[in-house]
């Protein structure tokens, strides 16, 4: 089990800034995500989270303790073994952040075209599978100026998704859908990751989504703890 | 059996270049600048100026100095003998045509042209205002140049008092060529003496002369008194089919007295097209004219290119966030450069052939787009979209893909 953990993180300390504005975000974190689980992060605004979701994601150099992602040490890795184990996290943002100048498809296939050794035709033909998995087959040559939020937000999930990560992480991605469309967004979320057998850690402040979660941490200056689900009832 | 290695390489070259087709990606760069329609156009825009810019000012000054030597490269000639005291075309100076006929001596000598060089005041015989023009005078019966249909028209010289007008002069000189197509006697004066054109040759104007004439050397001397005896400006030498000019010239050169300077035709054209390049300040002007372009080139596609690239930060960051490299996202604005030279090229190029045509048509200037000259412009602009990409890919730098959360 310990070694399957998609995310393992111990007595993670972290400051921004330096000399006397030096300060410490956080203070001994410790995480384990086993694979395929779907862990909610939530807590105030500036307690850290996000920090964290960048150290995960192999965006940010560890300062201090010990952070294994997918089986692989991030204490004191360099730049080019972070992008190479980039290419097996998926990233969703609070922003879409899709290439504007390119279509939906084409934004999937930026996805797709990480993958190594398939021809340009199956890469292609992966990146409209997965727009019609997130309900998005008819509009594949929207340009993202055409989508709404939460088409959008589906596109960048697709994205994600087309990498064939095994670790997922969302930074809130329902910050800027109503909570109808938010909801059918995180249930989308969470059906596909499980169908890949992929792990999430997502960071929300959204109350309604949590159910979706097997198991919820919530952090507060910069440590986390275990929280209940709320008497929501956890799905599995 | 021996077909098959043969037929085995284009397959592996195919079977190699499926490979990269089927590996491709997404066409980034494509996108990004045609998806910008108005940043491309002003992209475009700018490369195509640099690039018209470059073409008339590198067109202008080789034009000038092609047209510098139109008639030096008419002349039958392998070598030639010069004053060393003539500087160009437009300053020849004398020398005893004693040392032409000891040039005889030489085995490889086959025929020799003695040639008169001067610029003449000619009056036009329409408005009667004087102008300078190139008067050449020699032996009628002697070859002056390789094109043969002048040897019947230099029969016309023998009579006294003729002369042959080069019909491409400037149209300065008066409408000489029409009279004499319409069948008109046509008479002027040349240096206040009167003659008569006995016929039109097409020759072409050059830098120093605006227009040419030719007349027998008597006539020559007719006009200009003053020539001392047995001085001419230019001596022509025909060698021997098979002799080498370079090694004739050399010999030549320590046989003769110091008075003279043998040149090869082509050492001859050079020297003149030397005089204007080192002489004058054309090189400096049009070669600066040309850098201005390829400056303002540079300033255009930089800012476009940067002003893309920052534009696009975010989303660069986010390709790098899903585990793009820099190496990739530098050669995604590395192609932008190299896409916008090729597109930025094609209107400059025609737009080039347009004005060279304006050009012959105004001044008579032989400016052509030579290979040289179109490859030398398209490695322009082909180092500045480069050099400004390379600038621009300084500000990916900033793409932090940790600040995106």
């Amino acid at each position: 089990m310990a070694a399957a953990a998609a995310i393992d993180v111990q007595d993670l300390c972290h400051w921004y800034g330096s000399g006397s504005m030096r300060r410490q975000v956080l203070q001994g974190v410790n995480l384990r995500v086993a694979a395929g689980e779907v862990v909610l992060l939530t807590g105030p605004s500036g307690c850290g989270k996000t920090t964290l979701l960048t150290l995960v994601g192999a965006l940010r150099q560890v300062q201090q303790g010990s952070v294994r992602v997918l089986g692989q040490d991030l204490q004191g890795a360099g730049r080019r073994e972070r992008q190479q184990l980039r290419r097996s996290i998926g990233m969703i943002f609070q922003g879409h952040n899709l290439l504007r100048c390119l279509t939906a498809e084409q934004n999937v296939q930026m996805g797709s075209d990480l993958l190594p050794g398939l021809s340009y035709r199956v890469r292609r033909d992966q990146a409209r599978e997965w727009l019609r998995a997130v309900g998005l087959g008819d509009q594949l040559n929207k340009l993202p100026h055409d989508l709404s939020g939460g088409q959008k937000q589906r596109v960048a999930i697709a994205r994600a998704l087309a990498a064939r990560p095994r670790l997922l992480l969302a930074d809130e991605p329902t910050a800027a859908l109503d909570s109808k469309t938010g909801r059918e967004v995180v249930e989308l979320l969470q059906r596909l990751a499980r169908e890949q057998g992929c792990a999430v850690l997502m960071v929300t402040h959204d109350p309604r989504i949590l159910d979706i979660a097997d198991r919820l941490v919530r952090m507060e200056d910069g440590q986390l703890s275990e929280a209940e689900p709320m008497g929501l009832v956890t799905s599995g | 059996m021996s077909l098959e290695p043969v037929r085995a390489q284009p397959l592996t070259v195919q079977r190699w270049l499926a490979g990269l087709w089927q590996r491709r990606g997404i066409p980034l760069s494509l996108l990004l600048l045609t998806r910008q329609p108005v940043r491309l156009a002003v992209a475009l825009a700018g490369i195509s100026f640099a690039g018209i810019l470059m073409f008339m000012q590198l067109g202008f000054r080789d034009g000038l100095f092609d047209a510098s030597v139109t008639i030096h490269r008419l002349f039958d000639a392998d070598l030639v003998l010069i004053s060393p005291r003539s500087t160009s075309s437009v300053s020849m100076a004398g020398f005893p045509k004693r040392r032409l006929v000891q040039a005889m001596a030489a085995p490889e000598v086959e025929g020799i042209t003695p040639v008169h060089w001067n610029l003449l005041l000619w009056r036009n015989p329409e408005t009667r205002g004087t102008r300078s023009i190139l008067t050449l005078g020699f032996e009628p019966n002697d070859p002056l140049f390789t094109d043969p249909s002048l040897a019947p028209k230099a029969r016309l010289l023998t009579q006294k008092g003729r002369v042959l007008f080069d019909e491409q002069s400037r149209p300065e000189f008066g409408p000489v060529a029409s009279w004499f197509k319409a069948g008109r006697t046509v008479e002027s004066e040349i240096a206040g003496k009167r003659v008569r054109v006995a016929g039109l040759v097409g020759l072409g104007t050059s830098f120093g002369a605006d227009g040419n004439l030719l007349t027998s050397s008597e006539t020559f001397l007719e006009l200009l008194p003053n020539t001392p005896p047995g001085s001419i400006e230019v001596g022509l030498i025909r060698l021997k089919p098979g002799s080498d000019p370079a090694a004739v010239a050399k010999r030549l050169q320590t046989q003769l007295p110091s008075d003279v300077t043998v040149l090869t035709k082509q050492g001859f054209i050079d020297f003149e097209q030397n005089y204007w390049r080192t002489s004058t300040s054309i090189g400096f002007i049009f070669t600066l004219g040309a850098a201005m372009g390829f400056v303002v080139g540079c300033v255009i596609v930089y800012q476009v290119l940067y002003s893309d690239v920052s534009d696009h930060l975010p989303e660069y960051a986010t390709l790098m966030a899903m585990g793009y490299n820099l190496i990739s996202l530098l050669g995604v604005v590395a192609r932008e450069g190299l896409l916008l030279a090729a597109f930025g090229y094609l209107p400059a190029y025609a737009a080039g052939q347009g004005l060279y045509l304006l050009v012959r048509s105004a001044t008579q200037l032989p400016v052509f787009m030579d290979t040289t000259r179109a490859v030398t412009v398209f490695t322009m602009i082909l180092v500045m979209c480069m050099a400004s990409a390379g600038l621009a890919m300084r500000r990916l730098a900033d793409a932090d893909p940790a600040e995106i959360f």
